[in-house]
């Protein structure tokens, strides 16, 4: 059967005194948290304190080709991320502090992603930075330095049900923002300790309470690119990031070819795909083609017309159950692949160590390798895995 | 709460005295010291008056004292001022960055640095030095006290092997302002930077004592102030307040002063290595300046540590801030061949020459309890994702 959680005391229920260390990002979301928190504090005797994780250098590639020599400002991590969470603290006159885990962040969601392209695989680094940097790695800084919980701008909710003696994760009521396809590998350990202020608020609510708390940044834009690649060209990145590291290029150039297995081109490398990629694929072809997969051993990549690229059944691993201690049985779910994906009606079922099967009731578009699957009971997350 | 400050390295309060020496130079005595007017000569007296009480406190000719806005300004003088392309310098690689950095961007220039690595216990090898030692070398250039450690470096050894070989010697002597007496006669160098905040005096405001002769390019221009070595309008109440700190802490020296914060910093060191197990000294057995001391916790990072005692009202460093505020571990610490991990959980402890004993037994307090729950919750074993990643190409 699928590996289970270890399951906590309800430790997260409101208490008297204490303190919350809020993950501070330097946007919008995260700020309004921080605001919100003190305001209860005030009230309630819980003090908050501002976090920042310094995740990656902005400097470090500037100047390699594609990156300007001084970086872009207003990108997460940025020095100018830092200010404004700095100044949002001062704000709301709370201890602020900026905590290095920079190695960690390589390490962990770096070069896994590094990795994941050139396997042929499309990583989403922020699960991954989720899972081993803010609720990991900032947990336990929080706890180390005396506060027992942590809070994020994440829009999700987190609440604890008596009767199954677990923490659950449910959709926010915002389902726009609904972050909680990035949250799936959180533990219940992790959840006892963490709050979403945000999960019952929607964006607007949200930029409104910021500008109630009169904090600076209330009309800041979104970040949509990842927080380390400013520029969004993530094969630069990995060619920067590669000569930086002194390591070569592997060579994945190969063929593209259709399902039969007919050649219809060369390409330079297999990170440059991605499942369901039209544009780039340098072909000419009377219909558009799609990439339908990538074979890293083989260097081929499939392509071929849009209706093949509907795919009912796929297999998933590294599994995090949260509303369920474990996968005995086939279990009727919604099943989220991607981040702009909504869930569709399929079965799972356990399928060896660590492994579920899930078989959409409808044929899905583009499932991607790297990405995870992240199973839905209505609001509840069941949990989730990376996709085979 | 109660708040314990031992972050003296970091920077100093002005004592009262000061204050009150610099007060009435911001409104009162505005005059600029350049100006041929009353007003002018009034600030010209303040400004010749810190001069000489400066010209004392190195032991030096009131015209060898230059006042700058710091110790970065004067480290940053010393080099750009003295070298140029084809010369070597010679350094050590414990020096604060204000004369690496400053040695990295004249290596643009085709000016070569050698650094020099400590010995473990921090101390640098004059022979080390002598041995670097090349036909273009033209400037030495050597910390007093390290501001982590607090070790204090054979200047005097260093100084002969200058003398002997011809060879220009500069020393940061920031951290050891005050906490060490400074004779330059005795120590035979030919620029020697200080920085006012260090030693109880503002924030922008030093001084660097330049032996007569020595050929130093100014690195301002643009007025004919501090006889062409630094041009700029005198920060008057600020060159006051630096003056009256220099007397206080030449009298304190003479008074033993640091015997008294020695005892205090002994007290909180061997408190703390006898009550948490896993601790030690960076730096023990080589002397030391008498308010510092920088101790390693076993399994501990440092940068929760500094937090958890912030929150509970001591405040210390561990590391040096890098550009964001985060920390980075210590290249002191790294040069003195500890490896990254105990770099990382080291702390400086650097007292307040106002330390009393009530200030140590408060820090010993939160230091072992914050201590005893940063282990508790320590990971025992770092995670290794990289297992349940499949193919590693790099």
């Amino acid at each position: 059967m699928a590996t289970a959680s270890t399951i906590t005391a309800p430790e997260n229920t409101a208490e008297p005194g204490g303190t919350i260390a809020v993950a501070m990002s330097g946007g919008v979301d995260s700020s309004t948290v921080a605001a919100m928190l003190r305001d209860q504090g005030l009230k309630n005797g819980v003090a908050v304190i501002g976090l920042t994780l310094q995740l990656w250098d902005q400097n470090r590639l500037a100047g390699k080709p594609g990156v300007p020599e001084a970086p872009k400002a207003g990108r997460c991590c940025s020095l100018d991320d830092v200010y404004d969470a700095r100044r949002v603290a001062e704000t709301l006159d709370i201890p602020y502090y900026v905590v290095n885990q920079q190695e960690r962040f390589e390490q962990d969601v770096v070069r896994p992603f590094v990795n994941d392209y050139l396997n042929g695989r499309t990583p989403i680094p922020c699960s991954l930075c989720n899972n081993h940097l803010k609720f990991d790695q900032l947990l336990l800084t929080a706890r180390q330095i005396g506060a027992e919980r942590i809070a994020t701008g994440h829009y999700a909710r987190n609440e604890y049900d008596p009767a199954r003696g677990r923490w659950i994760l449910k959709r926010p009521a915002d389902r726009a923002k609904d972050q909680t396809w990035f949250l799936f590998g959180l533990t219940q350990q992790q959840l006892a300790h963490t709050l979403f202020p945000l999960g019952h608020l929607t964006k607007p609510e949200v930029r409104e309470k910021a500008r109630e708390s009169h904090l600076p940044l209330a009309d800041k834009p979104d970040s949509q690119e990842i927080c380390f690649i400013p520029g969004g060209d993530y094969k630069q990145f990995i060619a920067n990031y590669l000569e930086e590291q002194g390591q070569p290029m592997p060579d994945s150039s190969g063929e593209l070819v259709t399902t039969a297995g007919r050649p219809l081109g060369a390409h330079e490398g297999v990170h440059n795909f991605t499942i369901g990629q039209r544009k780039g694929l340098k072909l000419t072809s009377p219909n558009p083609l799609y990439v339908l997969q990538i074979d890293r051993d083989s260097r081929k990549v499939t392509v071929g017309p849009e209706s093949e690229l509907n795919t009912a059944v796929l297999n998933v691993h590294r599994l995090n159950w949260i509303s369920i201690p474990g996968l005995n049985e086939p279990m009727r779910v919604q099943v989220k692949i991607r981040h702009v994906h909504e869930p569709s009606p399929a079965l799972i079922e356990p399928a060896g160590e660590d492994r579920v099967r899930i078989t959409f009731d409808e044929p899905q578009r583009a499932i991607t390798p790297g990405h995870s699957a992240v199973f839905y009971d209505g609001d509840e997350v069941v949990g989730g895995g990376w996709i085979l | 709460m109660r708040r314990v400050y031992m972050d003296a390295n970091a920077t100093t309060p002005l004592l009262p005295e000061v204050m009150e020496a610099m007060r009435p130079y911001w409104m009162e005595h505005f005059g600029n010291a350049s100006s041929i007017h009353q007003q002018g000569q009034r600030a010209r007296t303040a400004v010749d008056q810190a001069r000489e009480s400066l010209a004392e406190f190195f032991g030096c000719h009131a015209a060898e004292v230059v006042f700058t806005s710091g110790g970065t300004e004067g480290d940053n003088t010393a080099l750009f001022g003295l070298l140029h392309p084809g010369d070597h310098m010679i350094t050590t690689s414990i020096e604060h960055s204000a004369v690496l950095q400053a040695a990295d961007r004249l290596g643009r220039d085709g000016i070569t640095a050698t650094r020099v690595d400590p010995l473990p216990n921090g101390l640098i090898d004059p022979m080390d030095i002598l041995r670097a030692i090349r036909p273009e070398t033209r400037l030495i250039s050597v910390m007093l006290a390290n501001n982590e450690t607090g070790v204090v470096q054979p200047v005097e050894e260093i100084g002969r092997i200058a003398a002997q070989t011809g060879v220009f010697f500069h020393i940061d002597a920031v951290q050891g302002a005050g906490k060490v007496p400074i004779d330059v006669k005795k120590i035979g160098c030919h620029i020697l930077a200080i920085s006012g905040h260090k030693m109880y005096a503002p924030k922008g405001v030093g001084a660097m004592f330049v032996r007569k002769g020595t050929p130093v390019d100014p690195l301002l221009v643009g007025g004919s102030h501090e006889r062409r070595r630094r041009a700029g309008t005198e920060n008057v109440p600020a060159i006051v307040a630096l003056g009256k700190a220099a007397e206080i802490a030449m009298h304190g020296l003479e008074s033993g002063a640091m015997h008294r914060v020695a005892a205090l910093r002994d007290r909180l060191e061997q408190g703390i290595l006898s009550q948490i197990p896993g601790t030690g000294v960076n730096g023990a057995g080589a002397p030391r300046a008498a308010n510092t001391s920088n101790i390693w916790f076993d399994q501990v990072e440092s940068e929760a540590l500094v937090i958890a005692l912030d929150l509970k009202g001591l405040a210390v460093s561990g590391g040096s801030a890098c550009h964001s505020g985060a920390t980075e571990p210590s290249h002191v610490l790294l040069a003195m061949g500890l490896d990254k991990k105990r770099a990382r959980a080291s702390l400086r402890f650097s007292l307040l020459k106002t330390a009393t004993e009530d200030d140590i037994d408060y820090a010993l307090d939160v230091v072992v309890t914050a201590v005893g729950r940063l282990r508790e919750l320590a990971p025992a074993v770092e995670p290794a994702l990289a297992e349940t990643l499949a193919e590693t190409l790099i």
